[in-house]
């Protein structure tokens, strides 16, 4: 087995450096909001998930197409569920973040807005890829339909979020408008700006660090399983 | 009729045809044989189109596979261990739907041959479900030949026949055959490829490993060519 | 028994000139013989229907409501319904291809993949709307609500042609998995969400006579919804029944 690459090596340091330095930033360094108080500092790491999940998502519907129409190697395939790993779980702490924002300020758990609510469908819609590639056992074909699923997935989610926008539901909102997000929320002074692109930055990172990390475990027990075959023959 | 050039078919990682070569001249009858997992069945779907190959070069009534799937298609008939057939309609109407499917022309007269053909033509108002599983073969074999194909593929066509319907199926073979067509069939019972085919092929660990006409049996039969190719 | 056969009978050959003939009639073909079939054994109509009507009830204790509540909530409790019930036709009409290898034999026949696509999506349209048209009159009489609105019909027919343009591709992929049928509606229900959605505003409109200016906009993106989704479905459906 390969040694992990340096330049791998050196972005874990990097990122954990950066996120240590940003949530200094976004604990210490930025300002208390004026309404919301304390609990407003979650909203730097939340959207800086939410970034790093959306990236993902986006790559997971480009390798789609790629593997479906130009290359059917199925590096293209390892790619893909490496970037909806990755977007699972940003989505996840997203949405507890989110929760965990709205409590104090809107005293409610869960705000149905268009962009909590599409990264829940979105949760769904990767859970129900994992299962889907796990009741398949010829890779070629676990590939293909993962693909295939992924696609619609990532063409349904972005109809949904505008979708949601549109309608205007009904749904009890929050006070402070169904735009419980962070622009239309609040405005944000030059310190709080600097930690709210810090904190885009360093998700940046982080998102190819462990990006990087997943797609070279992927490769790696695909090596494992070449090895094992040539064992039992 | 059918050229094969070091096929290579892969699921994953998985090796299971290793460079097969094959060729079938219009009008041989080929059996192929080998035991459980060798791949017959993968190579046969292949041939038919269902599969595509990881490698090498494959030709059927001279078009290539993958490329010009449809082509073969339209000249080919194929009868899997399934029969392929909607057990909520009748006879006919399975028919009469393969013959849209294949663009025949006038398709009631084919449809009432081909049921002549294979016996059928008392049950054509039944449905398929109330069939005994010869029956389906039979008309299995009826809908594979409705548009005249040039080659047909069989895989496995007596499994869960009886004594009865497995000479029924001799005959309806040996009908089909006669026109001149290309047959490959693979089968585990070898005394009935012994009696049909003029071609054995042993298809074993993913390559074909031995070949025999009834002239190269000669005096031994071909149980025992069978066994001394796998042996060896 | 032993007879050949009598008339050489002239085969057509698919030129290129023919092939969209052939494609057409390859579809009607496919239509056909699933109208055919399920109306010899009525089994996917019935279980669709009588589920159908078991949600109704089940949603009438559920849901304990006044009668004025319960005229907002019947466009959801609908679209809840046929989304439901709509697995199961889902399921049954691409499972019966799977089970007797009729799905090789579909594919062995020289036609374009997506033509099985489209016989499929039509087959499975004709179900969904037949159960939807006696449930909208039953749902009618149990609750004393006028749902005989043309609006209301277009948005139903706009909806499930939807959810059974990408119901039947999801279908094709999640018969061919060990999981089988549990599978279909884990990966339908998020990727069907806009057309829930928008169907559901869309139907209230009409149901509540809402300005028609405002109901375009449901309806919009359920014409946009099926459009993009039934050209994604026809290019990809090759990947998803070839090996």
């Amino acid at each position: 087995m390969q040694d992990k690459p340096v330049a791998l090596k050196v972005l874990d340091i990097v990122s954990i450096i950066l996120l240590g330095v940003s949530t200094y930033l976004a604990l210490v360094f930025a300002p208390t909001e004026l309404v919301m108080g304390d609990v407003q500092r979650v909203f730097y790491f939340h959207i800086g998930t939410a970034w790093t999940a959306l990236l993902g998502f986006i790559l997971a519907a480009v390798f789609s197409i790629i593997f479906l129409i130009f290359s059917r190697d199925l590096k293209w395939d390892r790619y893909q569920v490496a970037a909806i790993e990755v977007s699972l779980v940003f989505f996840f702490i997203t949405i507890v973040l989110g929760s965990i924002w709205a409590r104090p300020a809107w005293n409610t758990w869960w705000t149905w807005d268009p962009r909590l609510t599409t990264a829940a469908i979105t949760e769904l819609i990767y859970i129900a890829y994992f299962m889907l590639r796990q009741g398949i056992d010829d890779p070629d074909r676990r590939a293909r339909f993962g693909a295939v699923y992924a696609l619609v997935g990532g063409i349904s989610a972005p109809i949904t979020f505008f979708a949601i926008r549109l309608f205007r539901t009904i749904h009890p909102v929050v006070i402070g408008g169904s735009n419980a997000e962070a622009e239309g929320g609040f405005a944000m002074t030059a310190d709080m700006r600097v930690a709210f692109f810090f904190a885009l930055f360093t998700f940046t990172v982080i998102f190819i660090d462990l990006y990087w990390n997943r797609i070279r475990l992927g490769d790696l027990q695909e090596k494992v399983e070449q090895l094992k075959l040539k064992v039992t023959l | 009729m059918i050229t094969v050039k070091k096929l290579v078919k892969r699921f994953g990682l998985k090796t299971v045809l290793r460079g097969v070569d094959f060729e079938v001249q219009p009008g041989e009858f080929v059996a192929l044989l080998g035991p459980n997992g060798a791949g017959k069945t993968t190579f046969l779907r292949i041939l038919a189109s269902l599969s595509r190959p990881s490698l090498g070069e494959v030709k059927v009534a001279g078009y290539r596979l993958p490329n010009e799937a449809a082509a073969v298609r339209a000249r080919l008939g194929v009868v899997s261990h399934l029969p392929l057939l909607y057990g909520d309609l009748t006879a006919e109407e399975n028919l009469r739907f393969y013959a849209r499917m294949y663009n025949i022309a006038n398709p009631e007269a084919r449809i009432t041959d081909v049921l002549e053909m294979v016996g059928l033509e008392n049950r054509r108002r039944d449905l398929v479900r109330t069939f005994s599983r010869g029956m389906q073969q039979r008309l299995a074999i009826g809908r594979a030949v409705l548009h005249d194909p040039d080659v047909m593929l069989f895989d496995e066509p007596y499994t869960g026949l009886d004594q009865d319907a497995s000479s029924m199926l001799d005959e309806v073979l040996k009908t089909v055959a006669a026109k001149g067509r290309t047959v490959v069939m693979t089968s585990h019972d070898l005394a009935r490829a012994e009696d049909l085919a003029t071609r054995f092929d042993i298809l074993s660990r993913g390559v074909i490993s031995a070949t025999a006409t009834h002239e190269d049996l000669g005096k031994s039969n071909l149980l025992t060519f069978y066994k001394e190719a796998l042996a060896g | 028994m032993t007879e050949d056969i009598k008339r050489a009978t002239k085969i057509n050959e698919t030129g290129s000139g023919k092939r969209t003939g052939n494609f057409f009639k390859a579809v009607s073909a496919v239509v056909w013989k699933d109208l055919q079939a399920e109306f010899r054994s009525r089994e996917l109509f019935s279980a669709m229907l009588v589920f159908s009507l078991l949600i109704i009830l089940i949603f009438n204790f559920a849901l304990e409501l006044d009668i004025k509540t319960r005229q907002s909530v019947t466009a959801g409790v609908l679209w809840a319904t046929f989304a439901f019930a709509g697995t199961l036709g889902l399921n049954r009409s691409m499972a019966i291809e799977k089970d007797r290898g009729c799905l090789d034999g579909l594919l062995l026949a020289p036609v374009d993949r997506s033509a099985i696509y489209f016989g499929k999506v039509i087959s499975n349209l004709a179900f969904m709307l037949i159960v939807e048209i006696i449930v909208l009159p039953v749902y009618s009489i149990l609750y004393n609500i006028n749902l005989f609105h043309p609006g209301l019909l277009l948005v139903i027919l706009l909806g499930s042609i939807g959810y059974v343009g990408v119901g039947t591709l999801l279908a094709a992929m999640s018969v061919q998995t060990r999981t089988r049928d549990i599978l279909l509606p884990i990966l339908l229900f998020p990727v069907v969400i806009p057309v829930l959605l928008a169907a559901v505003k869309a139907s209230n409109g009409f149901l509540t006579g809402v300005e028609f200016s405002e109901i375009l906009l449901p309806i919009n993106l359920l014409i946009a919804y099926d459009i993009i989704f039934i050209a994604v479905a026809f290019m990809v459906f090759d990947s998803v029944v070839e090996e």
